[in-house]
């Protein structure tokens, strides 16, 4: 949108002052996720910059909190840094035990949700599917309905099942939650799917399940990856379920973090911050590539 | 299908001698049943964990048998005789029989807490009484009225007799802030006891105008993504959703970070000598914090949808209309903006929808003035106030559900992209 040469003067004032706020909205959606990393490195207590730190001194910064993070809950944090040490880290380190439960958890409800949603989301993208509207509506719904009354729900259902207070519970929850990101993300990889694949190989005599594995999941599988993502973020950064449903000792990042910010916040919080904008600034990253990657095979390219 | 042929009777068939027609019909069933195999293991996980509990999260908005299970001389009397009849001696002596035998079970607790709901306060009557049941001797009305008066209590009566079934809809009375009245009307509650509908009405106010806010925020972004050639908007677009991958734990924790009083947004402005120590803004812990910190997490939400009606919008339309003599103001408003309607539609409903039910951020940044309904119905779960935190609950779903329904004829919900 370039500015044409017969711009009055106010429409050039205009277009600059337009361009002016849409920087402020970027700074806006920029700043808090930006503003977390240089605080971590912090050395004092403090949520603020101190006067070392605006002066760039290397005495202002220091990674305690990051340090913090594995010695929080060690059996004996002041021993030496052998191996014995990073074993009591590995075993009892409050965050480090919580990254695990929130990887398990995570790792197992996606492939859950993603085995379920892509075979779902091929029946959804064939034109002869019966109710399609309305299957979608409810398949959905975990996306739109308040997670509170998801939890409640689930907390209800859980106590009479007898679920409450395990890993299971949790990983069919979290898989319920994810699903709708793979249905929408693999449905929309398949409205580009050239379905005269599919009927070649089955004219080259492929059964059906060979036409799946050789022709059509290489082809979808950028979406499926981006969904098993999208549900694995989903399950990592989920709080309230686990909050209703989840055993005291249960402890997943989120949930850690959550106690954390309700009872005593601590810098600490901010290294954990910092750690997961990395992650999901690679996450990110991956899932782009993808895009480009299935539009390339889709023969879309950018202008 | 195999080579059709015509038959004598003039129907066309199939090589095996059948009609066309019913092969045809045949081979779509076929079709139909292998599509919705595919989704039917989805669709039944879907139904177990999450339609199931839903399902009895609506029964336990309705029915609590707290008191009827445990007081069943008592219910029989109020099921034989009808609304009205003044409670004699008979009633008296089915409530003592009742309360020695919660003595018994140690259920009074349970009992108390029913009646509560209706008629705050009572829990401790039914607990000191059941406690000295034993001593109670016929005949029962003086002697429970010596107990204590409040057993002669028309109001609490009327509500033994709403709790001696177990099916009720008074939790949803007093989710609307409604109660009933001794002769078993319906009536509002006593203001200092309204606290539901506020939070409805504030819930929904916020909601619109984080929705406004969103929309005011997101509409020049997604145009300005919209005309930049695709390579630059794709780099701009990763600041759009990078905070949408980001934990929303994050987000939040960054938010406090940034506007407590001793926080970074503050410090600069006391630095700059636009406000003073006495002066730093409370920008957290009320509802200015929820409204702010909302706004951020569901900005990408409008903007998504914003830029992807924005973007097939050809640029030649609003040349022409500038050729035809139109200001650009005028072409802004007569040309360009109905054409985006449908994508301020789709945001604005969707950002509404997720921020009726929005807990998380309103529990950590939004002190006692940004709470919404989410957080009592988290605050009534915690209390053990299920049936009131499921009827809650109910309302709120079905005001979801019904936004949720229009967003699908509108929009569709097909149409939502991710990114």
């Amino acid at each position: 949108m370039a500015l044409p040469s017969y711009a009055t003067p106010l429409e050039k004032l205009w277009y600059w002052t337009f361009r002016v706020i849409c920087g402020l909205v970027f700074l806006f959606l920029m700043a808090p996720i930006l503003i977390v990393i240089p605080l971590s490195f912090n050395a004092e207590p403090y949520f603020t910059f101190t006067e070392k730190m605006l002066a760039l001194d290397p005495d202002g910064y220091s990674l305690r909190w990051y340090d913090v993070l594995l010695t929080f809950g060690m059996q004996a944090p002041e021993a030496p840094r052998d191996a014995a040490w990073w074993g009591d880290v590995w075993r009892n380190a409050t965050w480090v035990n919580a990254a695990k439960n929130s990887v398990i958890i995570g790792v197992f409800s996606t492939l859950l949700a993603t085995v379920l949603g892509t075979v779902a989301a091929l029946g959804l993208s064939r034109p002869e599917m019966p109710y399609r509207r309305a299957i979608m509506a409810v398949l959905l719904s975990p996306m739109i309905v308040p997670i509170i009354i998801t939890a409640t729900g689930l907390f209800f259902f859980y106590s009479m099942t007898g679920l409450a207070n395990s890993y299971i519970g949790v990983i069919l929850a979290h898989a319920t939650l994810g699903i709708p990101f793979v249905i929408i993300t693999v449905t929309a990889t398949l409205v580009g799917f050239d379905q005269s694949l599919t009927r070649a190989a089955a004219s080259l005599g492929a059964p059906p399940t060979t036409t799946f594995f050789r022709i059509t999941m290489p082809l979808i599988l950028p979406g499926v990856i981006s969904g098993a993502l999208f549900a694995f973020v989903t399950s990592f950064d989920e709080v309230v379920v686990v909050l209703f449903v989840a055993a005291h000792d249960q402890q997943t990042i989120p949930r850690q973090m959550w106690n954390g910010i309700r009872e005593q916040i601590s810098p600490a919080i901010l290294s954990v911050a910092t750690i997961l904008v990395v992650v999901s600034i690679a996450l990110l990253t991956t899932v782009e590539l993808l895009r480009r990657r299935s539009e390339r095979l889709r023969g879309v390219t950018p202008r | 299908m195999a080579d059709t042929t015509l038959t004598r009777t003039g129907v066309l068939s199939t090589a095996d001698g059948r009609p066309l027609k019913s092969a045809l019909a045949r081979a779509q069933s076929r079709a139909k049943w292998r599509a919705f195999l595919l989704v039917a293991p989805l669709l039944l996980f879907v139904l177990v964990t999450f339609v199931a509990p839903i399902g009895q999260m609506l029964f336990r908005s309705v029915h609590h048998d707290g008191f009827s299970r445990n007081m069943p001389h008592l219910s029989a009397w109020f099921a034989a005789n009808p609304r009205g009849t003044e409670p004699g001696e008979a009633a008296f002596a089915a409530l003592a029989d009742d309360l020695k035998a919660a003595r018994q079970n140690r259920t009074a607790g349970e009992i108390g807490t029913r009646i509560n709901y209706d008629l705050s306060g009572t829990r401790s009557l039914f607990t000191a009484t059941a406690r000295s049941a034993d001593k109670l001797a016929p005949p029962y009305r003086e002697a429970l009225l010596a107990e204590n008066r409040q057993w002669g209590d028309p109001r609490l009566w009327e509500a033994m007799r709403g709790a001696s079934g177990a099916l009720t809809p008074n939790f949803y009375l007093s989710a609307l802030d409604l109660q009933r009245s001794p002769d078993g009307g319906i009536e509002r509650a006593p203001p200092e006891n309204r606290v539901y509908l506020m939070l409805f009405e504030r819930t929904f106010l916020l909601s619109g105008i984080i929705m406004v806010m969103t929309l005011v925020l997101g509409y020049p972004v997604a145009h300005l993504l919209a005309v930049l050639p695709l390579r630059t908007s794709n780099l701009l677009m990763i600041l759009v959703l990078l905070p949408f991958w980001t934990s929303l734990l994050v987000r939040t924790t960054s938010w406090i970070v940034l506007l407590q009083s001793q926080g970074v947004v503050n410090n600069v402005l006391v630095a700059s000598g636009v406000l003073t120590e006495e002066t730093r803004l409370q920008m957290i812990y009320n509802q200015a914090g929820t409204i702010i910190a909302m706004t951020h997490i569901l900005l990408p939400f409008m903007i998504l949808p914003l830029y992807s009606v924005m973007r097939p919008i050809p640029p030649s339309y609003v040349r022409a209309a500038r050729s035809l003599g139109a200001s650009s103001w005028c072409a802004f408003r007569r040309i360009y903006f109905p054409q985006t309607i449908p994508g301020i539609a789709a945001g604005a409903l969707l950002v509404f929808i997720l921020a009726v039910g929005y807990y998380i951020t309103p529990a950590l940044v939004g002190g006692a003035s940004g709470q919404l309904i989410s957080n009592l119905i988290a605050f009534h779960m915690s209390k053990s106030n299920w049936s009131l935190a499921a009827a809650i609950a109910a309302i709120l779903l079905a005001a979801v559900l019904v936004l949720y329904w229009l967003y699908d004829r509108l929009i569709g919900i097909d149409n939502m992209k991710l990114g």
